[in-house]
């Protein structure tokens, strides 16, 4: 089969950027979105052009560092899938297939459909760990935590850290993100002497990042590709009035 | 060169009490004065930056891509070993520490397995305080299983996502001393060589992925935890990213490379569907716990699988091994199936898969208990092949995962270079001639968090190192190298891409130096890099410049040296002529195809010394010492 990719090409950060059309022959539907983008890729750098730029390490879903919009939706039509686990199959000789970077204040294009979301990193940097020095720690039955609420706490931490909600959310908001980190830590007992301090420290860095405020828009939810729930930033919110209201500040 | 292991004498389990007695300890005002290179951010990396600036240290930290967040080791599934015995099943450390020898196949330091299960108990404690979301029991205590080779339940997990949530705990603590200004990251970069003053290791020059730019620091010490070298095959489990580029600098720069030849090949990821394949994906070996390995018992049966009566299937791993059956190490697992698919008994399309069926289980445990335990693995499989798991067996076939080998260590887990440590699979140290499944995790992070901070003081306390910087000869002399291959890249604009000729050498590595090994094939691929080599340098096109993102050029640079690499695996495959662990010579096997050690004249690590880009290397050997776990034919019979 045959599609038509219109891929967004930018030269850099400050660089004007637009969509090129490449005619791309899928010898099979097994192989992935991305080894699509390989084989137009050997295309053009045997011709001697520069080959499009696009973020990607394990392929298998969990790095979180393929980061396309595909077709106008964060991570492509597949639910529950990063972009690297989206297949050929999905598509249908003579489709058009758009590929854009993530788009937000916070992520500046690095090049064609690569950006850069450190602001997540210095996010994480405020508050997004327990502080337990190496050594000090004491035997890991000696503090038991319910099933439930373990379970729970894994569901919120299956979070990649790929910034799909960004991407989708019309504010721009990382409170998916930022909610998956603070619940996982809530839900723990682990996570408890810092409460408070967590909630507060990590709310302000992602003001200060340039991410918005969630209004229940949930666009987030629907293309996690880890289904971290919206129900994560009720939580975030009720810990942070909570904050408010025990902390001094 | 002298290989001096620095093992201190004594009886095994008091080894690791008597060294940290020994290393002499650097003062707590003083240690903000040192300053620590750590390349990497995976388990080892980490754990090792947050843990020094813990201590006080002033840590740099390097990593390729755009967050510490996504090294390699996030993408590991099934589970960390430990001696916890909390099943009280019978484990112990002294049994994790056999097993690990033993599963090793009698190739590793036995001082350094001991010390690896000594310490694993404490990673657990660690990782829990970090609040890493580990399986647990309706009781809210941890929950084990049992995970490929050990007849204990030992294996932590978090889901199938075990890598994940560890290395986000070590990032988080990571990010922590971020924070608080004793880490400094430094993300998209690559290391391009180390920088060695007056014989010691004191810095690094990268290369910044985004500008282009080259770029000098200088430390006290330089600490390489940046992975294993599988993707010298092209086709493996491993990332994209995954190179051998930093350790094959160092070892050029004069650290020797030990085992390359030892690699393990994973029994079960899902099969090459085409030629576009750009990466295997793993299916968790737990899967094994409850998934039968099966095939036709006649070769050529094409019918599908819900067709093929019990009577008519061959449970082959059952049937030759039935103490252990699904649950042989790796190398015995993988070769098994070859030898099932050479006699033309392999399933699917291709015919190079073998099925791994769940029906049992689901009607012994039920579907709801194995979606729990293996939830996103079966989601994984179903994206990936469009097949119901649920519904029909899965495929599997064994594919390159991870690499013993790796630069030499001595116990301190310092390089032949000083001041040049060497942390996680990127070093030879505690595997031997094939790893335990949930053993590397335990690793990494046993050198990061409980080794390093010991021994990198002592090397501290113990050494007279004046301030080294960037603006001295031996940066500019090393930045000008790394420019100048990146020139060269840059000029050739042949007619071959880079993932082409990773193709080529990929191919000739599986197929001469995979899963097994003869004289015949090993000379022909020595005889072959050096050709594919020359052609790369002749016939490369590497489009763009040097000074933007441009992962052709990252690509290039990468294969460059693989090309080089992989002719010193092969070379030290050749050598080694014993079978052992995941290296199988084929003129060294028993009359029932198992691997047959040389004890006699091969119970040696083989550690490479580079001589220079136009002579051979020379093989050095450290003789390995079994004074408690007793050399044994493994047998899993
Ligand atoms: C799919 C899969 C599943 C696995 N499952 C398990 C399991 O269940 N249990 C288990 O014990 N083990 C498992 N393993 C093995 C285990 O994950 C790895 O051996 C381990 O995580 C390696 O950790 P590391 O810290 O040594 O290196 P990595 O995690 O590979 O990290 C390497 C780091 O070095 C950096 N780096 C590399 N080169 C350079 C350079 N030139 N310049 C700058 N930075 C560089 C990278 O950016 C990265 O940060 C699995 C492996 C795979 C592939
Ligand atoms: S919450 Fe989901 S979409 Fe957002 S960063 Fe995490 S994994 Fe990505
Ligand atoms: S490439 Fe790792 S999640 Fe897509």
């Amino acid at each position: 089969m045959k599609v038509t990719l219109r891929v967004w090409r930018q030269t850099g950060p400050d660089g004007p950027g637009r969509l090129v059309s490449y005619e791309a022959e899928v010898p099979s539907t097994d192989m992935s979105f991305l080894e699509l983008l390989d084989t137009v890729n050997e295309g053009l750098i045997a011709k001697g052009e520069d080959a499009i730029a696009f973020d990607h390490d394990c392929r298998e879903g969990i790095c979180g560092m393929c980061s396309q919009v595909i077709d106008g939706q964060p991570h492509g039509p597949d639910k529950a899938a990063a972009t690297c686990q989206l297949h050929m199959r999905r598509f249908k000789d003579g489709d058009v297939i758009t590929a854009e970077p993530f788009r937000a204040k916070a992520f500046p294009v690095v090049k064609d459909l690569v950006v850069d979301r450190s602001a997540l990193d210095r996010v994480m940097t405020c508050g997004g760990f327990v502080s337990v020095n190496t050594g000090a720690a004491v035997d890991a039955n000696a503090v038991l935590v319910p099933k439930d609420d373990a379970e729970k706490a894994m569901d919120a931490a299956a979070c990649i850290g790929c910034g799909a909600c960004v991407a989708a959310c019309p504010n721009a908001a990382a409170m998916l993100f930022v909610g998956a980190k603070v619940s996982q830590f809530a839900l723990l007992p682990q996570g408890a002497p810092e409460r408070v301090r967590r909630v507060l420290s990590m709310r302000k860095a992602m003001d200060k990042e340039g991410f918005g405020h969630c209004s229940n828009e949930a666009e987030c939810e629907a293309v996690c590709p880890k289904e971290v729930k919206i129900s994560n930033i009720a939580r975030l919110n009720r810990e942070f009035i909570r904050a408010l209201a025990v902390s001094d500040g | 060169m002298k290989l001096e292991s620095k093992t201190p004498d004594g009886p095994v389990e008091k080894k690791w009490d008597k060294a940290r007695f020994e290393l002499k300890l650097v003062n707590p005002a003083n240690k903000r004065k040192f300053e620590v290179i750590v390349v990497g951010t995976g388990l080892a990396g980490a754990s090792a930056g947050a843990s020094l600036a813990e201590l006080g240290y002033q840590v740099k930290v390097f990593c390729i891509q755009d967050s510490p967040r996504r090294a390699h080791s996030i993408a590991a599934q099934g589970g960390i070993n430990a001696a916890k015995n909390y099943p009280n099943d019978g484990d112990s450390i002294w049994r994790l520490f056999y097993d690990t020898v033993k599963g090793g196949d009698f190739r590793a330091r036995e001082a350094n397995v001991y010390r690896l299960a000594q310490v694993s108990n404490a990673i657990i404690d660690h990782c829990v305080a970090q609040g890493v979301p580990f399986a647990r029991d309706y009781g809210g205590t941890l929950d084990n299983r049992s995970f490929g080779g050990a007849q204990v339940s030992r294996t932590f997990y978090a889901r199938g996502q075990t890598g994940q949530q560890l290395l986000l705990g070590a990032y988080a603590s990571l990010m922590r001393q971020v924070g608080l200004g004793s880490v400094k990251m430094f993300s998209r970069r690559e290391m391009m060589d180390v920088v060695l003053v007056d014989g010691a290791a004191r810095g690094i020059v990268v290369r910044n992925l985004v500008t282009g730019a080259f770029e000098s620091y200088a430390a006290h010490a330089v600490l390489l935890c940046t992975g294993g070298y599988s993707n010298a095959f092209f086709l493996s489990t491993n990332a994209n990213s995954c190179n051998v580029g930093a350790a094959w600098s160092a070892y050029k720069r004069g650290a020797a490379f030990a085992n390359p030849c030892f690699t393990q090949i994973h029994p079960t990821c899902i099969p090459v569907s085409g030629e576009h394949q750009s990466k295997l994906t793993l299916m968790s070996e737990s899967l094994r716990n409850d998934g039968r390995v099966w095939v036709p018992k006649s070769s050529g049966d094409r019918r599908s699988p819900d067709l093929i009566p019990e009577e008519e299937r061959d449970y082959y791993l059952e049937r030759i091994y039935p103490s252990f059956g699904n649950l042989v190490p790796r190398d015995v697992a993988s070769r098994a199936a070859k030898r099932i698919i050479d006699e033309g008994r392999g399933v699917g399309k291709t015919g190079l898969a073998v099925y791994l069926d769940f029906a049992d289980a689901f009607k012994r445990r039920g579907v709801g208990a194995i979606k729990e335990e293996y939830g996103n693995l079966f989601d994984m499989y179903h994206h990936l092949t469009d097949e119901d798991p649920y519904q029909a067996p899965m495929r599997i076939y064994p594919a390159v995962h991870y690499t013993m080998g790796g630069l030499w260590v001595d116990y301190n887990l310092m390089t032949t270079i000083p001041g040049l440590f060497c942390l996680g699979e990127a070093n030879f140290s505690d595997h031997g001639g094939n790893r335990l499944g949930a053993s590397a995790l335990m690793q990494g992070l046993a050198d990061g968090y409980f080794v390093i901070p010991y021994t990198l003081g002592g090397y501290f306390a113990a050494s007279k190192l004046p301030k080294a910087d960037p603006g001295q000869q031996a940066f500019k002399e090393a930045e000008s190298g790394a420019a100048g291959r990146v020139k060269k890249l840059l000029s050739i604009k042949g007619k071959r891409t880079p993932v082409s000729f990773h193709k080529e050498l990929g191919s000739l590595m599986w197929d001469n130096c995979g899963m097994s090994r003869n004289a015949k094939g090993l000379s022909e691929a020595l005889a072959r890099i050096p050709k594919i080599r020359e052609e790369f340098w002749r016939n490369i096109m590497v489009t763009g410049s040097g000074s933007e993102f441009n992962q052709t050029l990252e690509r290039a640079h990468r294969v460059a040296d693989y090309l080089e690499f992989a002719e010193l695996l092969v070379r030290d495959a050749f050598e080694r002529r014993e079978s052992c662990g995941g290296h199988f010579r084929e003129e060294h096997q028993t009359p029932d195809n198992e691997a047959k050690r040389d004890d006699a004249n091969f119970c040696h690590v083989s550690v490479w010394e580079h001589q220079g880009p136009d002579r051979d290397p020379v093989l050095h050997k450290e003789p390995l010492k079994f004074e408690h776990a007793h050399l044994a034919q493994r047998s899993y019979a």
